[in-house]
């Protein structure tokens, strides 16, 4: 089974969640992609309210990764578990097994700051800081790393370029980042967390708040990222997901309803739950 | 629902819905209700303010004759053309800028654990709420019941410190050097030989380098001596007051072999004893009491203010809470805080009560020179004076308010232009 979307060969794996191997871009023929993340049975709650039952799926490398269902669904909570960004909240918490190589991220033991300097996240709105634009990109960096001046410029092109904003933004590095528009911004948004060199990168909805020339720049973007970074997007946009998504995974009231090429996913689905989200049916 | 076979056809075409049934009240009425609303609006308004011109008019023109250079710079005296209140400028600026370098960090600090740091457990949670409580509780306690809890608790420390020391033992405090103050005697015979004129002199000797009195002074010992109002040491050189001087201009002697030399102490700013007693400190720390409530809710609300977007934005790229406090949200709430802090600030300048228990209505000649002077702040003089029966005293009391409205607006003018210059920085 070889369904190529755009040129590029996925993982494709069956409704159960087992992978079905198949030939990927990134790795040699006949060779099973990486696996960046590995969940397993991973079940999450807020207080008494279950939000996550029981994923089992593997998260590949160096590919783009949708969660599609509607809202409430869970895929939000999931994506923040990644990073532990659910750490900052009172009642959350999960079981089960959520491995980054060899590193299990759900250890009370796990360095949560060097985790999310690795697992990087973008956020729905574009959240610059208050500062200039410069500022907010070297944020991360002076946090993390031991920079002199020119090298510390140096990163902070190397990042605006990264995310395709360099060329608006150069002359004016200095002035304050909140005067960019949206999608200036949350592609700043985008440089300040590939600054600090992170393997991964999460994106919530984060095309929801822009208009469609953002949206399309965006979404291009990532298609130049996703040789370097494993990058999974959170998405209500249904076309977004077919457009810019290796893979698509479907949830449903905290379940894993279906998970497959993106391809598979809008013109064959096997369950009727996704069948009825992706024609628009509900949701 | 006159009718109830009809609830059903509410929908219907025929009968008309209860919206378009309803008599609609008269646009007319309406817009004059609205007018005469906006007309009570501005006479509240305008109330307020005319009050507050009535009040300023009134104390600039009984102020503004009083307002002199000995006003200004001149210390309070009995008489009313020579009266001043330097000490109690100073001493204001003394307690408040103590006060606010004591309460902004205490209060700023705990409104970031409050908002910042919520617990996990639910033991803490509650101790959380209970501290809450009593923060919003605190704000409405009237200041001379803080006054009187600083009397206690910082005046006299629950006169802890007074029973526990022995008598002759060494008081608990620091930054202070004792003398024993010696003086020749200009008249005295061996000093003034032939026609001679020897000033009268006084000595003064580090008390822990003096062993027993009748020694003092003798050779090789440190002495002080005031030379224009300030100290210079000299040598020593005779020890028996009653032997015959070699040099008679180097010679040191005490009053009387037998009299207990005068004992004065040198006390340096950072001077601290325990308890505090009626000084600078106790003071600021009162004020401090009065205001930490109110410093505590609006810097509470300032955090608040910041979007959780941010955090999460700094938390995502891996920045631990404590960078995520001073890089992020306290940047970024700095103007709340500031704003809260110059209202906090203004009310410590103008309270009276509380400093009225503490410091009490003495006669200060001074400014104070460390941490436990004694002190009197502008509200205090002002008080003082407008209680005098003489119009000349009413008269310099309007000055002084208005010297004491001066500072005020220096102070959150100050305080304004940072806060300014800071949320120009940010944004």
């Amino acid at each position: 089974m070889s369904i190529v979307s755009r040129d590029r060969k996925v993982q494709v794996m069956n409704n159960t969640g087992e992978p079905i191997p198949s030939e990927s871009a990134n790795a040699a023929p006949g060779q099973k992609p990486e696996v960046a993340l590995h969940l397993d049975n991973l079940s999450a709650w807020y207080g008494d309210f279950q939000a996550l039952h029981s994923i089992t799926l593997d998260i590949p490398k160096n590919q783009v990764t949708a969660f599609i269902g509607p809202s409430g669904c869970g895929k939000s909570t999931l994506l923040r578990w990644f990073n532990r960004m659910n750490d900052t909240i009172f009642s959350a918490r999960a079981t089960g097994t959520l491995r980054m190589g060899d590193q299990d991220l759900l250890s009370s033991r796990t360095d949560v700051v060097d985790l999310r300097r690795r697992v990087g996240i973008v956020f729905q709105k574009p959240n610059p800081f208050p500062k200039s634009i410069f500022e907010n990109v070297a944020f991360g960096p002076r946090l993390h790393m031991k920079l002199n001046r020119s090298e510390l410029n140096d990163l902070v092109e190397w990042a605006l370029r990264k995310a395709s904003v360099w060329q608006e933004v150069k002359d004016r590095l200095h002035s304050p980042a909140v005067g960019l528009s949206g999608g200036q911004q949350q592609r700043l948004c985008i440089a300040r967390a590939i600054a600090v060199g992170p393997e991964m990168l999460l994106m919530d909805e984060p095309c929801s708040a822009l208009d469609p020339a953002s949206t399309l720049a965006i979404e291009n973007l990532m298609d130049e990222l996703r040789s370097q970074y494993t990058i999974v997007i959170v998405t209500h946009n249904m076309q977004q997901a077919a457009r810019s998504s290796d893979r698509t995974l479907f949830f449903f009231e905290g379940r894993l309803i279906e998970a497959g090429d993106t391809e598979l996913i809008f013109t064959k689905p096997t369950q009727k739950q996704t069948e009825d989200y992706v024609r628009g049916r509900f949701g | 629902m006159s009718d109830s076979a009809s609830n059903d056809t509410l929908t219907s075409q025929e009968s008309p819905s209860p919206a378009e049934r309803a008599t609609l009240v008269g646009g007319r009425r309406r817009m004059s209700t609205d007018r005469w609303f906006q007309r009570l609006c501005i006479a509240t308004a305008a109330a307020s303010v005319m009050v507050l011109v009535f009040l300023l008019a009134s104390i600039l023109v009984e102020g503004i004759p009083a307002l002199t250079s000995t006003l200004v710079l001149g210390t309070p005296e009995p008489n009313p053309d020579e009266a001043g209140m330097w000490p109690a400028i100073t001493g204001t600026l003394w307690v408040c800028s103590l006060c606010a370098l004591i309460s902004l960090p205490l209060g700023i600090g705990t409104a970031v654990l409050l908002e910042e740091f919520k617990p996990r457990s639910k033991f803490a949670l509650r101790a959380y709420q209970l501290i809450q409580l009593n923060i919003s509780n605190l704000a409405g306690v009237p200041s001379v019941v803080y006054g009187i809890l600083g009397l206690t608790a910082f005046v006299s420390m629950f006169s802890l410190f007074d029973q526990v020391r022995e008598p002759g033992a060494a008081a608990y405090e620091i930054g202070a050097t004792y003398y024993d103050q010696f003086s020749n005697l200009a008249s005295d015979p061996f000093l003034s030989m032939g026609s001679e004129e020897v000033a009268e002199r006084y000595f003064f000797v580090p008390v822990n380098a003096r062993t027993d009195a009748p020694t003092i002074p003798k050779p090789g010992m440190q002495a002080l001596e005031y030379v224009d109002n300030v100290l210079v040491p000299v040598e020593v050189t005779v020890t028996d007051p009653f032997d015959a001087p070699a040099e008679p201009e180097a010679l040191s002697y005490a009053i009387d072999i037998n009299a207990v030399p005068g004992r004065i102490s040198e006390k340096n700013w950072y001077y601290f004893r325990l308890p505090f007693g009626r000084g600078v400190l106790a003071g600021a720390l009162t004020l401090m009491l009065v205001i930490l409530p109110v410093v505590i809710i609006s810097a509470q609300e300032a955090l608040r203010a910041v979007p959780s977007s941010l955090r999460d934005g700094a938390l995502g790229i891996g920045a631990t809470p404590w960078q995520v406090v001073w890089n992020v949200t306290l940047p970024a709430s700095i103007p709340g805080i500031m704003t809260g802090s110059i209202l906090a600030m203004s009310r410590a300048i103008g309270e009276t009560a509380p400093i009225l228990i503490i410091a009490g209505i003495v006669y200060i000649r001074n400014s104070p020179h460390h941490l436990m002077d004694s002190y009197t702040v502008m509200p205090l003089q002002i008080y003082n004076w407008t209680s005098r029966p003489q119009e000349e005293f009413h008269q310099i009391a309007a000055g002084g308010i208005i010297l004491l409205l001066a500072i005020l607006m220096t102070f959150n003018a100050v305080a304004v232009l940072i806060r300014h210059r800071m949320h120009k920085q940010q944004v």
